[in-house]
């Protein structure tokens, strides 16, 4: 595009930095290699020891005797409860916290009203707040004893100690991953792709469908990766609001501490390794989408 | 009328953008708003298009009072400075956008796109995204895209403002010929003077909030409103209260007693006007422009004394407030 305005320019510094460079580099390239090998060493070394040696641990004891306690293991009727009950929470409190995350990310970036700082705050208030505390204050306001679990409770719904209670747990722990991801890119994206949209007759949900959504949509997507793979481990809070009744209210990581306990090491294990697999695909699927779009690479046009 | 504004006033919080604005502009013309950065001009240019609302007065397009209405609904093609492309559409469906949101089949859709890519001269890129284009071909998309949905007015914001100088000049004089062709009544913003001299054949000029002439481009120029427009509208030299242009500055070859002698400081050559820096007795700088020929001519050169004469100086009262 810009042809003419650079093609001219032979002054540039390009072949004399080239030139002045010769005397006594050889030495500083070679100490400025060991320093990044160092570094690289010093990075991979700390997560190999905090991250992929205990995994690697996990995966090589459930497979130290072979396959078949392995697939007892996975058949067991508690197992696959506790494996479908955490698919179907997870089922349930990703979208909500989609839905909502996009919905607040909207709110903070493109209206205008009081109180927004605290509503930034209450969104972080998740992170702060430890799990346990979560699901304590659940089980206060929602059980038996609580104000709203009498109101619910004469109505017919138990929240605390079924799988509604461990729903609402697990999408609050989980519920600042798509706002906080999804805000920073829509403040990139602006406001003027939307204006052009009014411009030309669009409603405002044909603009978010058509627009904002696409223009989003990759926060999102991570945001979504990580609100999984969070929902997917959560132990604390849901472990307080389960009342982790075996094969009733046993999430996969419940699972997994009860049988630890039991001294199943094979049932811990497998369940684990489970649960490992199942955030390595949620990481992977992120992976190969986000890298479907790079790879549109844009030739810019002579 | 085509497009009137009366008597509309914007602020944000304490700085007003605009302070009691009316305009008219008639049906078909091609009209610059020009005006220094804060002007309000851009202001006024959104507040036309309903993207952003007056906190009093009324916008009238078509004889109907707009005002209170979205953007969606005014009918007006609006191309924003930065051109706001789809960055996920290609440019076929950028320009279809329009369209496609009022449900129109696709064999329409996909003739009038083609037509319009035509007349822009966009032919042949419809498959490629914005990524791939350069910023005079994104700009006519964006003017394509705001076309395609007929609309009644035709609102551009700082529309060469983003384009390096060669491509500018082409976009304007293609511009100009675009509106004769499609005569959709044009507003555009511009700091440019030039720009607006060049293109429009209205000029608004702004400053502050508020309007300062209104006119066609020789008006404005040969017989400016104000202190104001004739410093901004053309070169001009200011002495004491007069304004001179500097091609009115006259470098005389003999002093017959009524003109000024003044010092050449500087000679300097711009292709075909050349500009004379000048000091008077008193001390001022002026400079006065000429063809090359009469610089050749009089062999104009620094360090010369020569004589001058100031005609025509242009005196304005007191600006009222």
């Amino acid at each position: 595009m810009s042809a003419e305005g650079g093609g001219a320019l032979a002054l540039s510094p390009a072949p004399s930095g080239r030139v002045a460079k010769p005397r006594g580099t050889s030495r500083a390239d070679g100490s400025a290699r060991a320093r990044r090998l160092g570094l690289r060493t010093v990075a991979l070394g700390y997560l190999a020891l905090l991250l992929l040696a205990p995994v690697a641990m996990i995966f090589y004891r459930t497979f130290e005797h072979g396959l078949s306690p392995v697939w007892n293991a996975i058949t067991a009727p508690n197992a696959q409860s506790a494996f479908w009950l955490s698919i179907e929470i997870v089922a349930i409190a990703v979208p909500l916290n989609t839905v909502f995350g996009i919905g607040i990310a909207l709110l903070m970036e493109r209206g205008r009203f009081r109180g927004k700082a605290l509503l930034g705050m209450l969104i972080d208030l998740p992170f702060a707040i430890s799990p346990v505390v979560i699901g304590l204050s659940l089980v206060l306001a929602y059980g038996k004893t609580g104000w709203l679990g009498d109101w619910l409770a004469e109505r017919g719904i138990q929240v605390i100690f079924s799988v509604p209670g461990m729903v609402i747990a697990t999408a609050i722990v989980s519920l600042p991953f798509v706002a906080r991801e999804t805000m920073p890119v829509l403040r990139e994206l602006g406001t003027d792709a939307e204006q052009a949209a009014s411009t030309l007759g669009a409603s405002g949900w044909q603009t978010f469908w058509r627009i904002t959504l696409p223009g989003i949509r990759w926060g999102v997507v991570y945001g979504v990766v990580l609100t999984t793979a969070r929902a997917l481990g959560e132990f604390g809070a849901v472990s307080i609001v389960s009342g982790r009744i075996e094969g009733e209210t046993q999430t996969l990581p419940l699972y997994v501490q009860a049988r630890f306990e039991n001294f199943d090491v094979t049932g811990a294990y497998t369940a684990a390794v489970v649960l490992a697999i199942l955030a390595f695909a949620t990481l992977i699927a992120m992976n190969l989408l986000t890298r479907h779009t790079r790879g549109k690479t844009a030739e810019v046009a002579a | 009328m085509a497009i009137e504004v009366q008597n509309v006033s914007k602020h944000f919080g304490t700085f007003t953008a605009l302070d009691d604005v009316s305009i008219g502009v008639s049906d078909g013309a091609l009209t610059a708003l020009l005006g220094p950065s804060g002007s309000g001009k851009s202001t006024l240019l959104r507040i036309i298009a309903g993207l952003e609302t007056p906190d009093t007065g009324e916008v009238v397009i078509d004889g109907e009072h707009v005002t209170e209405r979205p953007a969606r609904t005014r009918g007006v093609g609006f191309v924003f400075q930065h051109y706001a492309p789809f960055k996920h559409m290609t440019v076929h469906n950028n320009v279809a956008f329009g369209l496609s949101v009022r449900k129109r089949p696709k064999p329409e859709i996909d003739a009038r796109v083609k037509e319009l890519l035509g007349l822009v001269r966009l032919d042949g890129l419809a498959e490629r995204y914005p990524s791939q284009l350069s910023g005079g071909q994104l700009q006519r998309m964006a003017l394509a895209r705001a076309l395609a949905v007929q609309p009644n007015v035709l609102l551009l914001d700082e529309p060469f403002g983003a384009l390096d100088a060669q491509v500018r000049g082409e976009l304007r004089e293609w511009l100009r010929r675009l509106h004769d062709e499609i005569h959709v009544t044009t507003i555009f913003v511009t700091h440019d003077q030039e720009e607006a001299m060049e293109v429009a054949e209205q000029i608004v000029v702004m400053n502050a909030g508020k309007i300062e002439q209104a006119g066609t481009p020789r008006e404005l120029y040969e017989t400016p409103a104000n202190e104001f427009v004739m410093s901004f509208i053309g070169p001009v030299n200011r002495i004491g209260n007069a304004f001179v242009r500097p091609h009115d500055v006259q470098l005389l070859a003999e002093n017959d007693g009524s003109a000024t002698e003044a010092l050449i400081k500087r000679v300097v050559h711009l292709g075909f006007e050349v500009r004379v820096e000048l000091t008077l007795p008193d001390g001022r700088d002026i400079w006065a422009q000429v063809t090359r020929a009469e610089a050749e001519e009089r062999e104009l050169s620094e360090g010369q004394i020569l004589a001058v004469r100031l005609p025509r100086p242009r005196v304005f009262s007191a600006q009222a407030a």
